[in-house]
């Protein structure tokens, strides 16, 4: 399998080298326990600790600002919850439509629970409606949990405006920075957030661990209640290796430098601009503007995500697709409807998402091979015919007038 | 990764029969691209009444386009009194089996190969009768009924694999229920759903018919519609591009926007404009 092309590090990452060896130790012969009171714990005790002021430097925040969880996920949940258990009377909370379905789904299901939730929508850019979320941000409102940047389209969220919003009306606001930390700078002295989730497996450390920043003064009832970990704030024995692994990707990620990013950028731009010009209707979803450095989101219309990516699965590349057949479910990703991308685009929308570790010779495999894949299922789709689209088939969706 | 048997993969990679016949002697389409999955099978009869050549094109995912692929190379050489015979099922074990999940694949290369021989036998093609259950997907009761007997359904997460109905919305997971038990004989437990919708309930069914069934629609013609507010069942909206400007936009409001949201959400709603 060394010859794959992965294409997909919004979905994972691959672990750097220096990450594993970093991590290694602790699960050999450094295999005390943090709590304990022997100095054998107590070193380990000593590297979770350096972990957390890596972590905290890489975004900018003090290491006691910083708890370790197990997941992305487990960040959201507890910023989330922790919150409005911290703020019982307030009952309204806002965020996006295009949220990961870490927050999104938490929300409907707080939804159902009674809170009054306010989805603030996207334009077909996939920004956010600025003018909505301040109409609908109150004294009243408990919390905003906004994503920094969305896994599907790259598109970067103003946090600033956000954050300066919430913060005059003295409303919590969390931000989902998955996809953010790691490739576009991050400093919480610069944007005022009260709570901000970012994850391991995101920046080249192991799945398992992540980690939830907590602004000193920020109300927090703990969410995992158990032992003393975290200073009360998450109990569980640590897990060490993984936490020392997300300190060292932290570190890795902080020193690289500023020319790495562009060229990841250049890379993608290369991919991007190769592949529109050589398919035809091929479009790409999210404002080109505001956007991640790694991510391209390219719709080939009329023919189905799943399908080519099973196709690019036989030439060993890796990539996402927001099609309804990838996701189990019967409808397309909900990023991309609640951006208005009509069906004939949202079935065929296939995600590139690319690391450092990525290279020029293989952007060039890529759109050197994606323009057959293309053409061949256009071939097989009765809504293409002779080289163009054929409309024949389409029906409904017409003016109601 | 779904979890595919070699021979739909082999039917995927190498599909069979790919293309149209000029001058069908059959020819049946079914699903749509907002589906997400499409079929339009065209066959072609020999001398000896047999289907002497079929061919297929396919809109969907690998598992559709492999049911297409086997369905062309099953019904060549059949008569079609023997082609009529085939179910979903068969088609199916061709393959070697689909995912549970990808059942409707196999559902819709049955209905086109049906819509197919009706289409020479000269019968008026096969109009959707009976109620529409799921409105997300356009699935009647008898297209449901029909898949529960044949298929031996149990629940209603089966009927959504098998017809898609119910993987919407869910409004409608009651009514299947319902038909289910009818067909089966026995009472089918479903999630209780509350009687009346709360204010959030209908939010969120207001704002996925918006974009679901309205926006695209407008859209079609440069126009948009966006949800501003909610209160004492008025739905606020506000209308943009070319529906902003244009004249008859109170009569899209009332006779399209505001029937559907009435159809789909709850009679109680009133739709308002809210200027620019």
């Amino acid at each position: 399998m060394s010859n794959i092309i992965y294409v997909d590090n919004n979905a994972t990452t691959r672990i750097a080298p220096a990450v594993l060896d970093a991590m290694m130790p602790f699960y050999t012969e450094s295999y005390g326990n943090p709590s304990s009171m022997h100095a054998f714990g107590g070193n380990v005790a000593r590297s979770v600790n350096k972990a957390r002021e890596q972590a905290a430097a890489l975004i900018n925040a003090s290491p006691e600002e910083i708890i370790f969880t197990s997941c992305g996920t487990e960040s959201d949940s507890t910023a989330i919850w922790a919150t409005i258990s911290s703020i019982p009377d307030k009952k309204h909370i806002i965020t996006s439509r295009v949220e990961h379905p870490a927050v999104k789904n938490l929300y409907e299901h707080l939804a159902k629970k009674g809170y009054k939730v306010t989805f603030v929508p996207v334009d077909r850019q996939g920004n956010l409606d600025l003018d909505f979320f301040y109409d609908h941000l109150t004294d009243d409102t408990a919390l905003v949990s906004i994503m920094w940047a969305n896994n599907e389209t790259g598109v970067i969220f103003p946090i600033d405006e956000i954050t300066r919003a919430a913060n005059d009306k003295g409303v919590v606001l969390h931000t989902d920075a998955v996809q953010a930390v790691g490739k576009i700078p991050v400093d919480v002295q610069k944007t005022n957030v009260d709570l901000l989730s970012f994850s391991g497996h995101k920046i080249h450390a192991p799945k398992g661990v992540g980690a939830l920043y907590v602004r000193k003064g920020t109300k927090f009832t703990p969410f995992l209640i158990g032992g003393h970990q975290e200073k009360g704030r998450r109990g569980g024995t640590e897990n060490v290796a993984s936490i020392v692994g997300l300190g060292k990707a932290s570190a890795l990620a902080a020193d690289l430098p500023n020319t790495s990013m562009l060229e990841v950028a250049r890379l993608r731009d290369r991919l991007e601009t190769g592949l529109v010009s050589h398919v035809q209707n091929a479009m790409i979803n999210g404002d080109t503007t505001s956007r991640l450095p790694n991510t391209t989101n390219i719709s080939f219309e009329y023919i189905e995500g799943e399908s080519i990516l099973l196709m690019m699965n036989e030439l060993n590349i890796c990539a996402s697709s927001g099609s309804a057949c990838t996701s189990g479910s019967l409808e397309p990703s909900h990023v991309l409807r609640a951006m208005g991308i009509p069906f004939t685009a949202a079935h065929g929308s296939i995600r590139f998402s690319l690391s450092h570790y990525n290279t020029e010779e293989e952007m060039d495999f890529i759109v050197d091979k994606m323009p057959p894949i293309i053409d061949r299922l256009r071939q097989m789709s009765p809504f293409w015919n002779q080289g163009k689209p054929d409309d024949s088939m389409l029906t409904g969706a017409e003016c109601p007038l | 990764m779904w979890e595919y048997t070699d021979k739909v993969k082999d039917h995927f990679i190498n599909p069979r029969n790919v293309g149209f016949i000029d001058n069908p002697d059959g020819m049946g389409e079914v699903g749509s691209l907002a589906c997400g999955d499409a079929l339009k099978l065209t066959f072609k009869l020999g001398d000896d009444k047999k289907i002497s050549d079929a061919k297929f094109q396919t809109f969907g995912c690998a598992s559709a386009i492999a049911s297409s692929s086997a369905l062309t190379e099953m019904i060549k050489g059949l008569t079609l009194k023997e082609a009529a015979v085939i179910t979903n099922d068969d088609i199916a074990q061709f393959l070697g089996g689909l995912p549970k999940e990808k059942m409707h694949c196999s559902v819709m290369g049955r209905d086109a190969l049906e819509k197919a021989i009706a289409y020479y036998e000269g019968a008026a093609i096969q109009q959707k009768e009976g109620e529409i259950v799921c409105e997300c997907f356009g699935i009647t009761d008898i297209e449901i009924r029909r898949a529960v007997q044949e298929s031996g359904l149990k629940t209603v997460e089966d009927v959504t694999d098998y017809v898609k109905a119910g993987g919407g919305c869910g409004n409608c997971h009651d009514r299947i229920g319902e038909l289910i038990s009818e067909v089966r004989g026995k009472p089918v437990l479903v999630k209780p759903v509350p009687k009346a919708l709360t204010n959030v309930q209908k939010i969120k069914m207001i704002e996925e018919t918006l974009d679901r069934e309205i926006k695209p629609a407008l859209k079609k013609d440069g126009g948009d519609i966006e949800l501003v507010d909610f209160d004492h069942n008025t739905v606020f909206v506000r209308l943009r591009g070319t529906c902003s400007t244009c004249a008859k936009s109170q009569v899209t409001l009332k006779s399209y926007v505001e029937t559907k949201l009435k159809e789909l959400v709850s009679q109680d709603l009133v739709v308002s404009e809210v200027q620019q």
